[in-house]
């Protein structure tokens, strides 16, 4: 198991996601800046990632679309708030319309990625997403539902529960 | 809640109906499309190589379950994803950290992979 600890943040609607990986944290950056290593994780394997632009700096932009399994391809973009390689991103990720163009109805959440040297070796990495609102977050999820959907199903169950 | 009003010996008719509502890729795809906009039925059907009346079926389906509203506007029927069916902050907090982990996973799985990395 990668992850190593989860923080949710209700209120604040913030998620916090820390894992350890077996890697230097020269390596583990590249999984972000190398557009190539970005496009083997960020989507699932229904729906692979291919990178378009990827300028990881600040004000850069990078600019993707996933493949779905009946060629559905959803646009999305990050917006680099901040970068000091290979350690610190911060990004604005959001959905964009067909030519990469962001979509202004859909959320935008803030992410950041910090990456530390571990003791006796080995690199953990820590993801933290805001989402602007409730609304969004819940936006954000139904999307990510495909994904999520044994998780999803869990908690519909507890909801019936305890409804 | 979207199951608020189901009253107790009822309760394993509605999750079996929320359960088999999002079984089927379309009809959950249905659910993620109109939670982000209202949809008319027809708007639905050009997105599926399938029939108006197969995606009505589909509606009808997750209609039952509480996961989509519909309402007439005119001839047209406009289907509404059912925020309340998701609207437990925590439970949407789960579902993406299951996003999250499962790309954590994929990136432990390509630094074993390739634990050189690319030579860019």
């Amino acid at each position: 198991m990668t992850v190593t600890n989860v923080s949710k943040d209700a209120d604040a609607l913030t998620l916090t996601i820390t894992s350890e990986f077996d890697a230097t944290v020269e390596r583990v950056w590249q999984v972000w800046a190398d557009p190539r290593q970005l496009e083997q994780w960020w989507g699932p394997p229904t729906y692979p990632a291919t990178v378009v632009e990827h300028d990881l700096t600040p004000g850069g932009t990078v600019t993707y679309f996933m493949t779905g399994p009946e060629g559905d391809q959803p646009h999305g973009y990050w917006r680099v708030v901040a970068v000091d390689a290979p350690r610190l991103l911060e990004l604005e990720d959001g959905f964009a319309d067909d030519t990469g163009a962001p979509n202004a109805d859909l959320p935008v959440t803030t992410t950041r990625v910090a990456l530390a040297e571990r003791l006796g070796g080995g690199t953990t990495m820590s993801i933290e997403t805001t989402f602007p609102s409730a609304e969004a977050m819940e936006q954000m999820s139904a999307m990510g539902m495909e994904e999520g959907m044994t998780e999803a199903m869990g908690q519909l169950d507890g909801l019936l529960a305890a409804a | 809640m979207v199951v608020g009003s189901v009253i107790e010996r009822q309760r394993g008719d509605a999750a079996d109906r929320l359960l088999h509502a999002l079984a089927d890729a379309t009809r959950r795809d249905i659910v993620e499309r109109t939670i982000v906009e209202e949809l008319s039925v027809s708007a639905l059907a050009r997105g599926y190589p399938m029939s108006f009346a197969a995606v009505q079926k589909h509606v009808a389906v997750l209609d039952r379950a509480g996961l989509v509203t519909k309402r007439r506007r005119g001839r047209e029927q406009l289907v509404r994803g059912n925020v309340d069916a998701v609207r437990d902050a925590g439970a949407a907090l789960d579902r993406l950290v299951a996003v999250w982990t499962a790309r954590m996973d994929r990136i432990g799985e390509l630094l074993a992979d390739d634990p050189e990395g690319a030579s860019t």
